[in-house]
């Protein structure tokens, strides 16, 4: 009886998963089946799970204005590494020093960071002091510098925690005896000893880097700067940039010619590609990453 | 007297001979952490510029800014911007909607989370408990502007599939779903339902494996079945979470995601009675029509009327449980 129970329980849990697991995934097949789709067929029948007619013209096309989209694909890659890498740096070498237990004005600094994940000045004075003073505007470091991407309050508490709880004091204290510098003992004993915690906070910032719109909406209107993400946004309400903008390779490319609803669809998976791709190799982490930053912040 | 007198200067000089000392320590302290504070010099910097700099920009608000005489020079207005705002009837709209989206956003996720976390804990096959994790918390993954791209596919007036197909199979003609707010409240609650499920299931199911296993043993044998197990043990031993979780995201309700609010929508006008929250009604403030005085008294109401919030949930959170409590 018990057992019984338990066993329908087990199989309407499944069910539901089952279900809800296609709800999720389902929206990007639609994507993908409206990209390999006619044009001709999707004026007429609306995009559709079932390519009606197959057609590859929308990568045809795509594949035509391959300079821009490398180009972009560039400066997405590029962003994503710097700073990603700059992020720990500063990051770790903030959140280190603030984990030390002598440290002086310690809890007065870990308050100042604590203190940014309440109270922000908000877009309009930032965006004013990254464009009037340090003139960010269409340079490559707008992607880079503002709207909190390269460092936030909540990756230092979450390594500062974990130096505390996860490198002894000991070695700090030997190290110093056999005569270490401070910056060599991070270097060679803090940084080999915390890798778990920059790869979560790593993939966190990648995926953050690699995602971000926001920053180009704002500071970039140079489409020459444009990463993948910015594309994206501009080509859904305007399928005539990649052929219109000064990068566009095919000048001769008529524009009734464009196959527009399923290049709409094609850019999108281009976009989302790699990411899906990449997934199954980070799943593991970014789950435990979610879990450890709930349970520690 | 005299005696007392001199005890007191005693006593004084101790003070004072400590105090040196003291400041002699910290001298010889700070030599010794200079290293440390070079080590943290960049990131102190960063802080200094994105964080705290900003934060006394938002004087702007009161100032009628004039490029020329520079934004700090520009001439003290009082609170105009604000009259000009709360005249206005965005500023009812943009609340009304920020509030109410968000908190329509808590209450339906973290029920939505639990049932989920619950269900997800249920299933004995690693494999298959692996996959469905992966898949739900497939789209935090992604970009809001793909995300944009996912709903437009399916809302798409001339080719979209709800139009296409669904639509007809019900015998409904095409509705103009980017020209018409009253469908908005329902789209933006499931899109960022179907985005942020499973981030806050993952958050669950961490404290649910977490619940030691005797509780259940312990239930059956009294002849609890399933949902009681569940009413009774699993609910209330992850109460902690779920209490700090809804206070948190209460701290926060007056901050929006704002690439769901503007990019979901493709930045419609005719949706804005239903999609415009205090972060799009700044953004367009500022970078589409230019008005900066309107723009920033939006945000200086936000940040401290949002930061308000954070100090009252901290309060009832301590209240309920200090050892939940963020400061």
């Amino acid at each position: 009886m018990k057992a019984n129970g338990d066993k329908t329980f087990q199989i309407i849990a499944n069910i539901t998963l089952i279900l809800l697991s296609i709800a999720c995934v389902l929206p990007f097949l639609l994507l993908v089946a409206s990209s390999i789709t006619d044009e001709q067929f999707i004026i007429q029948n609306g995009y559709s799970y079932f390519p009606g007619k197959v057609s590859f013209a929308a990568y045809r096309y795509l594949w035509g204005e391959a300079s821009v989209l490398f180009k972009a694909y560039g400066i997405t890659i590029f962003v994503t590494v710097v700073g990603t890498v700059g992020s720990l740096a500063i990051t770790s070498m903030l959140a280190y020093p603030l984990s030390r237990k002598g440290m002086p004005m310690r809890k007065l600094i870990a308050f100042l960071v604590f203190f940014t994940m309440l109270f922000n000045g908000g877009l309009v004075p930032n965006y004013l002091m990254y464009t009037q003073y340090f003139h960010v505007k269409n340079t490559i470091w707008a992607l880079i510098f503002p709207t909190n991407l390269l460092m936030n309050g909540f990756n230092i508490m979450l390594m500062r925690i974990f130096f505390i709880n996860s490198v002894p004091d000991a070695i700090i204290e030997s190290a110093k005896i056999d005569g270490a510098g401070e910056f060599k003992i991070f270097h060679k004993m803090i940084v080999p000893l915390s890798l778990p915690i920059l790869a979560t906070v790593g993939l966190f910032e990648g995926i953050a880097y690699w995602n971000d719109w926001f920053n180009g909406l704002i500071y970039l209107t140079d489409p020459t700067l444009f990463s993948i993400q910015n594309i994206l946004n501009r080509i859904i309400t305007d399928i005539q940039f990649l052929s219109s903008t000064s990068l566009g390779s095919q000048v001769g490319q008529a524009s009734e010619a464009i196959p527009s609803t399923a290049v709409r669809m094609a850019i999108a998976v281009i976009g989302v590609l790699p990411i899906i791709m990449l997934y199954p190799f980070f799943q593991r982490y970014f789950v435990k990453g979610i879990a450890v930053g709930a349970v520690k912040g | 007297m005299e005696q007392v007198d001199v005890r007191k200067i005693n006593v004084v000089e101790q003070k004072n001979v400590r105090k040196i000392n003291i400041r002699k320590k910290k001298v010889k302290d700070f030599k010794n952490y200079l290293p440390l504070f070079l080590m943290m010099s960049p990131g102190l910097l960063y802080l200094l510029i994105n964080n705290y700099f900003p934060m006394f920009g938002l004087v702007i608000a009161f100032k009628d800014i004039n490029f020329t005489k520079g934004i700090f020079a520009s001439d003290w207005i009082g609170f105009k911007n604000f009259e000009f705002l709360f005249k206005s009837a965005d500023a009812f709209v943009i609340t009304r909607n920020t509030i109410f989206y968000n908190g329509s956003f808590i209450i339906i996720n973290t029920i939505a989370a639990i049932a989920v976390a619950i269900l997800l804990n249920e299933v004995k096959n690693k494999f298959l408990s692996r996959f469905y994790q992966s898949a739900i918390l497939l789209p935090y993954l992604i970009s809001m502007v793909i995300i944009s791209y996912l709903v437009f596919a399916n809302l798409s007036i001339d080719t979209g599939f709800m139009n296409k197909s669904i639509l007809p199979l019900l015998g409904l003609g095409p509705i103009s779903w980017y020209n018409e707010p009253k469908y908005w409240p329902y789209i933006l609650t499931l899109v960022n339902l179907w985005k942020n499920v499973g981030f806050l299931c993952v958050i669950y199911l961490a404290s649910i494996i977490g619940i030691d296993k005797e509780y259940y043993e312990a239930a059956t044998l009294d002849g609890a079945g399933k949902w009681k197990q569940i009413i009774l043990i699993t609910i209330p031993l992850i109460k902690p979470v779920i209490v700090m979780m809804v206070l948190l995201g209460i701290g926060r309700i007056f901050y929006s995601d704002f690439g769901l609010f503007f990019q979901v929508p493709m930045d419609a006008g005719a949706l804005y009675s239903t999609t415009n929250v205090i972060d799009t009604y700044v953004y367009r403030g500022l970078i589409q029509l230019g008005d900066i005085g309107m723009s920033s008294a939006a945000g200086l109401y936000q940040s401290v009327v949002g930061f308000v919030l954070v100090l009252l949930s901290n309060y009832v959170v301590s209240k309920i449980d200090k050892e939940n409590a963020i400061f």
